[in-house]
C-alpha cells in the first residue's frame, strides 16, 4: 500500500497563549474525497492555513506525496499541487474572468522577458494553451458567456464556481475547498456535490473539504474527520462518524 | 572627569531635548494611525504651523511691550494650540473624513497633497526664507568645571523637558480618566465596535486630530525658541522623523511614541557629535528602515498575525 | 436653514482662526528683531470673504444640494461611439494618428515649443514607468525620484570619469538603476501599503543627501556640469566638431542652425517614450503584467495559486526603476548639468500625482495627465507662485471627487476559441 497523499500528525498551533490546534491527524490517500467537521470554532480553518502555509505550525509533521512540507511558504505547497479556495470567496474582483484563470496558470507558463516581448513562438503557443484550457474550464463551469465580465460583478454562485476553475487550471494533485457550499441554495449544493465528484472520477483529483453541509459531507466523502475545540474527536467512514456518541454530543446534530 | 564624559553629557541632553519635542509630534501620528489606520502625512506641516503662529505671537507680544517669559511662553502655547487644533480639525474634516473606509491608496495621496498644500500657502503667506528669532532666553546651569570642558543644561533645555513632561502627563490623565479619554482607547481598540455601541466615532476621531495638532504646536512653540530659525520646509523633515519615532516606539502606542522620540533625539544628537552633522537626516531614516525590517511592530508594540 | 446655523457660524470663525494669523499678518526681520507687519487690507478682505463664503455655503446647504441634484447630467456619449472606440483597429489608428502628429509637428513650431515637449516627453517616460509600480503592482512608491537621480547621475559620473557616450550611459544608467531598484526593493517589499510608502521615501531622501554630501565624488551641492549631449552616430550637434568627430550640419550640407540640436533632443526622447510604451503595452499582455495586477488585487490568493509575491513585487519595482534610470539619463543628457536640488521629494510627488489623476494602470490616460502636468504651469506662467498650492489641492480634490482617475484603466479584450 502506497503512502498517503496527504499524511497529517500531530499537529498543533499555537497562538500566544491559545492552543488553537492540538495534535490533529488526517490522511488522504490519493482519489479520496476526506471531510473535515466540527463544531463553528473548532479550528477548522486554522488547520487548513497549517496545511496549505500560511500559518508556520507549531508542532507536527505535514508529509504530502512523503515529502515533509510542514512550514513551508504557500506558494512553494501550491506550486507542489495543493491549492485551496477560501472561505470568502477571493477572486481578482477587478478583472475579467478569463484573466483571472490565465493568472492561475502563471507558474506553468511561458514567463521569459524576451519572449514576451518579442512574441516568439513558443510565448504564442503559451498563451494559446493557456487560454484554451481557461475556456475549457469556463465551459465546464457554465462560465462561458461572462468570460471577459469583471470577476466582481458575477453572482455568488457563480464566483464559487470561478474560485473552483481557478484551482483546476492550475493542474493540482490535492484540491483543498474551504466550505464550498457556504451560501448556496440546496439545489447549487447538488451542482456542487456532483462537480466535486467529477473532479475525482475525471481528472484524477484528491479532495480535502471543510464543511458545515452535513447533506454534501455524508453523500460525497469517503472519510470524515471530526475535530472539536483544535483536538481530534473521531476519523472513519461517513456512517462510522454518524453513529459516533461523542460527534453526536459535539454537535447536537446538523443532518 | 575627562573632557570626553561632558562631550558625551552634551550630546546626551542636547538629544534629549529634541527627542522630547519629536516625541510631541510622534504621539500625534501614533493616535491617529492607531484610531483609523492611516498616517496623517500633513501633520509635519501642522507642526511648522505651530512654529510660525508661535513666533507671530511672540513678535506681537514684543511689541505690545510684554516681557515677562511666563507669559510670552504661555501666550505663544495657547494662541499655536489653538490654531493648530483647527487645522487639525479642518484638515480631517475635509481631505480625510470623505475618504474613510476602502482603498488604503488614496487618503495616503490625499494626505500628501495636503502637505504639499499646507506647506506652500505657509510660503505665500510668510516667504520661503528663514525667519530667525533673537534668543529669548539664555544661560543655563554649567555642569563640570567652570574653566576647561564643560556641559551646559540651558534653561531653554530645561523649560523644553518641564513643558514637555507636563503635556504628556495631562495627556495621559485624559486618556486614563476621563470619559472621553476612554472612549479615545476603545476607538483605537475596535473603531467599528464603538461605534455600533453608540458612541460618537465621528467625534472622537475629530478629538484625536486635535488633540495630536495641540501637542504638535507646543513642540513647534518649543523647538522654534530653541533653534530661533523656522521656514515652511521644517515639516517634512520633523514629520518624517517623528513618524520614524513613532515606529519605533510601536505605532498605535502612545508610551511607545514618546520612548522612540527620546531613542531618536539621542541617536542623532550622537551622530552629529560623533560622526557628521550632515549626516545626521540619513539617521532617522536608516533607523525606520531597519525597524521596519526587522521589528515592525517597533519597540512596545504587539506582532500582528494575518488573517485567512 | 435655522438649525444649519450653528454649523454655519462654527465653520466661518474656524476659517477666521485659520486664516487670521497665519496670513493676516506678515513676520519681518527688521536687523535682529522679528516685527510684524500687517498683511494688507486686500488680504483682510479675502479672508473676510472667505469666511463669509463659508458660512453661507454651511447656511444653504440643504438647498444647494437640492440644486445640485436638478442640474441636467452631461450627455452621455452614444453607445455607437464607445463601441467603435473600444475597438482594437480604432486603438491602433489613434496610436498611428498620434505617433505621425508627433513627428510631423516640430517642424511647423519654434524652438522653445520643441524643447518645453521635450520636457514633457521626459514626465511621459517617467508616468507609465511608476505605473508600473503603483498603478499595476500596487505598491505605493515615493521615492521614484532616487532611481531618476541614479540613472542621471551614473551617466553624469561616467561621462566626467571615463569619457563615455550617451548610448552607452544610457544602458549604464539602465542598469544602474535597475541594481538600485533590486536592492531596494529586497527589505522593503515583505512590508504593508502605508508603510512601504514611507520606506520608499526614507530612500529617495537618503540618496538625495547622499548625492549632497558625498562631495568627493558627486561634486555634492554644486552639481555636475558639462555632460555631453547626445549624438547622432559620432554626429555632433554643434557649430564647431570637436576633436576628430564631424558635426551635423556639416555632414548634410546645410547650414548650421541651433534648433537641430532641439529637434533632435525631441526625436531622441521621442523614440525613448515609443520604446517605454511599446514594453509596457507588451508586459501588461504577458504572465509578467497579469501577476502585477493579481498581487494588487489580492496577495493572499495569489500565494494560494503559486505565486511567489516577493518575486514579482521585484521585478515591478526593478522594471519601474529601469524607466526612470533611462529617463534620468536622458534629463542629464538635456540639461548638460545636473545637482541634488533637481531630485527632491516633490518630484517623486509630481509624478505620483501623474499616475493618480491619469488612472492607476491606464497607458492612455497617464500619458495624458503627464502632458497636462507639464503644460498646464508653463501656461498659466502668471500663476507661478500658486502653482504648487493648486497642484496640492488638486491632489486632495481628484481623491475625493474622482479617485479613479481621468481614464480608468479598461481591461483588455480577450478573444477565446472553443
Amino acid at each position: 500500500m502506497s503512502a498517503p497523499l496527504l499524511d497529517v500528525s500531530g499537529l498543533c498551533m499555537r497562538f500566544g497563549g491559545l492552543l488553537a490546534v492540538n495534535e490533529v491527524a488526517l490522511r488522504v490517500e490519493k482519489g479520496q474525497i476526506v471531510s473535515l467537521i466540527g463544531p463553528n470554532g473548532a479550528g477548522k480553518t486554522t488547520v487548513f492555513n497549517c496545511l496549505t502555509g500560511f500559518y508556520k505550525p507549531s508542532a507536527g509533521s505535514i508529509r504530502f506525496r512523503g515529502e515533509e512540507v510542514s512550514g513551508m511558504p504557500g506558494f512553494k505547497l501550491a506550486r507542489k499541487g495543493m491549492v485551496r479556495t477560501f472561505q470568502h470567496v477571493r477572486l481578482f474582483r477587478q478583472m475579467s474572468v478569463v484573466e483571472n484563470l490565465l493568472v492561475a496558470q502563471h507558474h506553468h507558463m511561458n514567463t521569459s522577458m524576451l519572449a514576451g516581448l518579442f512574441k516568439t513562438p513558443g510565448f504564442r503557443r503559451s498563451e494559446k494553451e493557456a487560454m484554451e484550457r481557461a475556456a475549457w474550464w469556463l465551459e465546464r463551469m457554465d462560465l462561458l458567456e461572462f468570460a471577459n465580465r469583471t470577476a466582481g460583478t458575477l453572482a455568488y454562485g457563480q464566483q464559487r464556481r470561478l474560485e473552483i476553475a481557478r484551482c483546476m487550471v492550475t493542474r493540482p494533485t490535492l484540491l483543498m475547498l474551504d466550505e464550498p457550499a457556504a451560501g448556496l441554495n440546496p439545489r447549487e449544493t447538488a451542482d456542487l456535490q456532483e462537480l466535486i465528484a467529477e473532479l475525482r472520477s475525471e481528472h484524477g483529483m484528491s479532495i480535502l473539504l471543510i464543511e458545515h453541509d452535513m447533506k454534501l459531507v455524508m453523500g460525497i466523502s469517503d472519510q470524515v474527520v471530526v475535530i472539536n475545540q483544535g483536538s481530534p474527536l473521531a476519523d472513519g467512514t461517513p456512517e462510522q462518524v454518524r453513529q459516533n456518541p461523542d460527534v453526536i454530543k459535539a454537535y447536537l446534530g446538523e443532518t | 572627569m575627562p573632557d570626553s564624559f561632558y562631550y558625551l553629557l552634551q550630546q546626551l541632553l542636547n538629544g534629549l531635548t529634541v527627542g522630547s519635542t519629536y516625541a510631541l509630534i510622534a504621539i500625534g501620528y501614533t493616535m491617529v494611525y492607531g484610531i483609523i489606520g492611516m498616517i496623517n502625512f500633513a501633520h509635519g506641516e501642522v507642526y511648522m504651523i505651530g512654529s510660525y503662529i508661535a513666533f507671530i505671537v511672540l513678535a506681537a507680544l514684543a511689541l505690545l511691550g510684554i516681557e515677562s517669559l511666563p507669559l510670552l511662553i504661555i501666550g505663544a502655547l495657547v494662541c499655536s494650540m489653538i490654531v493648530t487644533s483647527a487645522y487639525g480639525y479642518s484638515i480631517e474634516r475635509v481631505a480625510y473624513r470623505p475618504l474613510r473606509g476602502g482603498n488604503r491608496l488614496i487618503p495616503l495621496i490625499s494626505a500628501i497633497g495636503m502637505s504639499i498644500f499646507l506647506q506652500n500657502l505657509v510660503r505665500i503667506a510668510q516667504g520661503s526664507r528663514d525667519i530667525a528669532m533673537p534668543n529669548l532666553v539664555r544661560g543655563g546651569i554649567d555642569i563640570g568645571p567652570s574653566t576647561g570642558f564643560h556641559a551646559t543644561l540651558s534653561w531653554m533645555q530645561i523649560i523644553i523637558f518641564v513643558v514637555t513632561l507636563i503635556s504628556m502627563v495631562l495627556l495621559t490623565l485624559f486618556i486614563t480618566r476621563s470619559r472621553m479619554g476612554r472612549a479615545c482607547r476603545a476607538c483605537a481598540e475596535d473603531l467599528k465596535m464603538t461605534n455600533l455601541l453608540g458612541i460618537n466615532t465621528n467625534a472622537i476621531i475629530a478629538i484625536t486630530f486635535i488633540i495630536g495638532a495641540a501637542l504638535a504646536a507646543v513642540a513647534g512653540v518649543l523647538l522654534g525658541m530653541y533653534y530661533g530659525v523656522i521656514n515652511p520646509y521644517i515639516g517634512f523633515m520633523a514629520g518624517l522623523k517623528a513618524f520614524t519615532a513613532a515606529v519605533l516606539g510601536g505605532i498605535g502606542s502612545i508610551p511607545g511614541a514618546v520612548l522612540g522620540g527620546l531613542l531618536l533625539g539621542v541617536a542623532e544628537a550622537l551622530t552629529a557629535g560623533y560622526f557628521s552633522a550632515e549626516y545626521k537626516d540619513v539617521v532617522a531614516f536608516s533607523v525606520l528602515i531597519l525597524v521596519l525590517l526587522f521589528r515592525p511592530s517597533g519597540i512596545l508594540g504587539r506582532p500582528e498575525v494575518e488573517k485567512v | 436653514m435655522l438649525r444649519n446655523l450653528k454649523p454655519a457660524v462654527i465653520s466661518a470663525v474656524v476659517v477666521v482662526i485659520l486664516s487670521g494669523l497665519l496670513m493676516g499678518v506678515r513676520l519681518s526681520q527688521q536687523g535682529t528683531s522679528l516685527v510684524l507687519v500687517g498683511a494688507g487690507a486686500d488680504v483682510a478682505v479675502k479672508i473676510a470673504g472667505a469666511a463669509l463664503f463659508i458660512f453661507l455655503f454651511n447656511l444653504f446647504r440643504d438647498q444647494l444640494a437640492a440644486l445640485w441634484h436638478r442640474v441636467p447630467a452631461l450627455p452621455r456619449t452614444p453607445a455607437a461611439f464607445s463601441v467603435l472606440a473600444a475597438r482594437p483597429a480604432a486603438h491602433r489608428l489613434l496610436w498611428c494618428f498620434l505617433i505621425a502628429a508627433a513627428l510631423i509637428w516640430p517642424f511647423f513650431t519654434n524652438r522653445s515649443n520643441i524643447d518645453l515637449a521635450t520636457l514633457v516627453l521626459i514626465y511621459v517616460m517617467l508616468g507609465p514607468g511608476l505605473n508600473i509600480v503603483v498603478g499595476l503592482a500596487g505598491l505605493l512608491d515615493l521615492g521614484y525620484v532616487g532611481f531618476y537621480a541614479v540613472g542621471a547621475y551614473t551617466y553624469a559620473l561616467l561621462a566626467m570619469y571615463f569619457g563615455i557616450g550617451f548610448w552607452t550611459g544610457l544602458a549604464a544608467a539602465g542598469a544602474m538603476a535597475a541594481l538600485f531598484g533590486f536592492l531596494l526593493g529586497f527589505p522593503v517589499l515583505r512590508l504593508r501599503g502605508d508603510y512601504l510608502a514611507i520606506v520608499t521615501l526614507g530612500f529617495g531622501e537618503i540618496i538625495r543627501i547622499l548625492l549632497n554630501n558625498f562631495t568627493s565624488l558627486t561634486n555634492g551641492p554644486n552639481g555636475i556640469g558639462n555632460i555631453p549631449k547626445p549624438d547622432l552616430f559620432g554626429l555632433e550637434f554643434s557649430r564647431r566638431a570637436s576633436e576628430g568627430a564631424q558635426t551635423f550640419h556639416e555632414f548634410f550640407g546645410i547650414d548650421f542652425n541651433s534648433v537641430h540640436r532641439v529637434m533632435f533632443l525631441y526625436f531622441l526622447a521621442l523614440v525613448l517614450v515609443l520604446f517605454t510604451l511599446f514594453v509596457i503595452n507588451r508586459l501588461l499582455r504577458m504572465p509578467v503584467g497579469r501577476a502585477w495586477e493579481a498581487l494588487r488585487e489580492d496577495e493572499v490568493a495569489c500565494r494560494s495559486l503559486g505565486i511567489n509575491p516577493t518575486a514579482v513585487k521585484l521585478n515591478a519595482f526593478t522594471i519601474g526603476a529601469t524607466f526612470a534610470g533611462f529617463a534620468g539619463c536622458f534629463f542629464a543628457a538635456r540639461q548638460g548639468f545636473i545637482s541634488p536640488e533637481s531630485f527632491t521629494f516633490i518630484e517623486s510627488a509630481i509624478i505620483l500625482a501623474i499616475v493618480v489623476l491619469g488612472g492607476m494602470g491606464s497607458q492612455l490616460g497617464v500619458i495624458l495627465a503627464a502632458i497636462i502636468m507639464t503644460l498646464l504651469p508653463e501656461v498659466a506662467r502668471q500663476f507661478d507662485e500658486y502653482r504648487m498650492l493648486l497642484f496640492g489641492l488638486l491632489m486632495v480634490l481628484m481623491m475625493i471627487w474622482r479617485p479613479q482617475g481621468l481614464l480608468p484603466m479598461k481591461r483588455p479584450h480577450l478573444e477565446l476559441k472553443t
